[in-house]
């Protein structure tokens, strides 16, 4: 058995550890951004008493003349188009609903749909209308906060380390095993509730504390972040991901493989 | 207690998980592993952050870091009179409140329930004669005593909290330092109680018998050690173990609303006793370590 205890370190600010020369400009509700009229309001700003005012917070990103405030950590704000993993809490109890959908969804159960319209409170109404929406069987789920999932084409992953993940735009990650064949008459609502093999469950327990490293260093989440982090955990055994020395150190060597990819 | 709703699905993976007798094999022998969600074993603890003295208007306080679970402890010494049927001994006066932080359920009142589960079961693994010294505490018997009142403040709730919660206050109990009092009798007999001016002069309570708690929930057929909540949400019933240093249990408790046959009540208790002794040592070295650090030690505190 394993039992580790330690002593509480201090975090380090991040752009001293990546010797990163300009420093980013934070602001906070109320701050000034700028006072020079000429820009064009982005999210994030608002115009009060001739200059800019930053209505979140977070760090301003100028592009030409289109200033905003991109959000560090908020709450998901739904797009058309997104895609969403999300747990039913609650549904609506009448006749019809009763008889038909009880059979295929109950409380509790975790579903991936498209955000079909948004309404003006926020609320979002979604659709499962693809053969790949639809309930979720077994496997993992993991929550982030939206902001660090980056926005792609697809959001559907098949990794090549041996397990699949859905990148919800809403921040919730769910990683499960890949399906040998694509079942196209189940259509999607009955879970398979076969045992998982133990090979698929290391890739996925592996992958999921890669995950919760990338989130805990604040890195966007997307299907090659999370590879290159996998990869370069593989020398670890999974449980030691967690541990804050080794955190550091795999995302560090992601990161730098993320910039050789892009340099 | 703080719970999560998972589906069907998910609660099968979590107990298939748990259940896995997989072998893996290493250069120096194969051995067999159960695989959590997150890759440990059934028996593995998360990371833990401990640190001391983080209150600075309490005799004693600790912060205990357990996964998402989040627990600071204060312990404040006073002068009270000892109780009728023990008027040789001070007393431990438990408190706990379930903070709306930790979870949106604790809102309220919400929480109050949780927190008098928690505050008896304090009370009865404390209930015995050797887990603290009680004589220690009394400063005139029938007249004066200390009475150590140990407030517990659940800041976040990630799963496990019983054993987070013993942890914390077997290190608040350490860092607490009680002032040395003398009592003067004058000549008309009247007693009067003197501090010491110097603020460093004070006794320190002996931790060595102060039991922790292990809880093993029951998932399947096995049994694991520090579950998180989606791990909580999948077990019908939990087996609480209180043990020692020395690995001498000094109480039980099943909690949930599923049974326990016999044979795994034994087999938990097993576990939990080894487990303990390990946890007791880990524990040890680590407040052993914090005050040989002395004043060089960085204070983390709240805002690290």
């Amino acid at each position: 058995m394993a039992m580790e205890m330690r002593l509480p370190v201090a975090r380090k600010p991040l752009s001293e550890s990546l010797g990163r020369e300009s420093k980013k400009h934070l602001v906070v509700p109320g701050d000034t951004i700028t006072t020079d009229t000429g820009f064009m309001r982005g999210h994030g700003t608002y115009m009060g008493e001739e200059k800019l005012i930053a209505s979140v917070a977070g760090s301003v990103e100028r592009v030409n003349k289109l200033i905003c405030v991109k959000a560090l950590k908020t709450r998901y704000n739904g797009e058309v188009g997104d895609i969403v993993v999300g747990r039913i809490t609650e549904r609506r109890r009448s006749a019809e609903d009763e008889l038909a959908m009880r059979g295929f969804l109950q409380e509790g159960d975790l579903i991936s749909a498209e955000v079909q319209a948004v309404f003006s409170d926020g609320a979002v109404s979604l659709h499962t209308r693809s053969l790949k929406y639809g309930k979720l069987g077994q496997g993992v789920l993991v929550q982030v906060s939206p902001s660090l999932v980056k926005r792609q084409k697809t959001h559907f992953h098949d990794l090549p380390c041996g397990a699949s993940v859905i990148l919800g735009n809403n921040g919730f990650i769910w990683i499960y095993p890949t399906p040998e064949h694509k079942e196209e008459d189940a259509g999607g609502f009955i879970a398979n509730l076969e045992p998982v093999s133990l090979a698929d469950r290391e890739v996925i327990s592996r992958l999921r504390n890669c995950i919760v490293s990338l989130v805990t260093q604040r890195m966007m989440l997307y299907d090659t972040s999370i590879l290159y982090c996998y990869e370069a955990s593989l020398p670890h055994p999974i449980k030691d991901i967690l541990k804050p020395e080794i955190m550091e150190e795999i995302v560090l060597e992601t990161r730098q493989r993320l910039l050789e990819q892009e340099g | 207690m703080a719970s999560v709703a998972l589906s069907e699905a998910e609660k099968v993976y979590i107990v298939h998980g748990v259940q896995t007798r997989g072998v893996r094999s290493l250069r120096l022998g194969t051995f067999k592993e159960d695989l959590r969600v997150d890759g440990r074993g059934c028996e593995d603890y998360r990371c833990v952050d401990v640190e001391t003295d983080v209150v600075s208007n309490t005799s004693g306080s600790a912060r205990v870091k357990l996964g998402h679970t989040d627990i600071l402890v204060g312990v404040k010494a006073e002068m009270g009179t000892p109780k009728l049927e023990k008027p040789n001994e001070g007393y431990l006066e438990f408190f706990v409140d379930c903070s709306a932080n930790a979870t949106p359920e604790f809102e309220g009142r919400g929480g109050d329930d949780l927190g008098t589960e928690i505050a008896n079961t304090l009370y009865r693994i404390f209930n015995n004669k050797s887990s603290v010294d009680l004589k220690s505490l009394c400063i005139s018997p029938r007249e004066h005593c200390w009475i150590l009142y140990v407030d517990v403040l659940l800041l976040e709730c990630g799963g496990n909290l019983f054993d987070a919660i013993s942890i914390a206050v077997k290190a608040a109990l350490f860092n607490t330092r009680i002032p040395r009092v003398r009592v003067l009798e004058d000549e008309e007999g009247s007693k009067d109680i003197e501090l010491s001016d110097d603020p460093y002069d004070c006794i320190r309570l002996s931790v060595e018998n102060v039991p922790c708690i292990v809880t093993l929930c029951k998932i399947g057929y096995r049994h694991v050690v520090d579950a998180t909540l989606q791990e909580e949400a999948c077990s019908l019933a939990s087996l609480l173990v209180s043990v020692t240093s020395k690995g001498v249990v000094t109480c039980m408790r099943k909690v949930g609303k599923g049974s326990l046959d016999p044979e795994s009540i034994f087999e938990m208790m097993e576990t939990g006793k080894r487990v303990g002794k390990v946890l007791h040592t880990s524990l040890q070295n680590i407040l052993h370590k914090e005050e040989s650090l002395g004043t060089k030690r960085q204070k983390v505190g709240f805002l690290g």
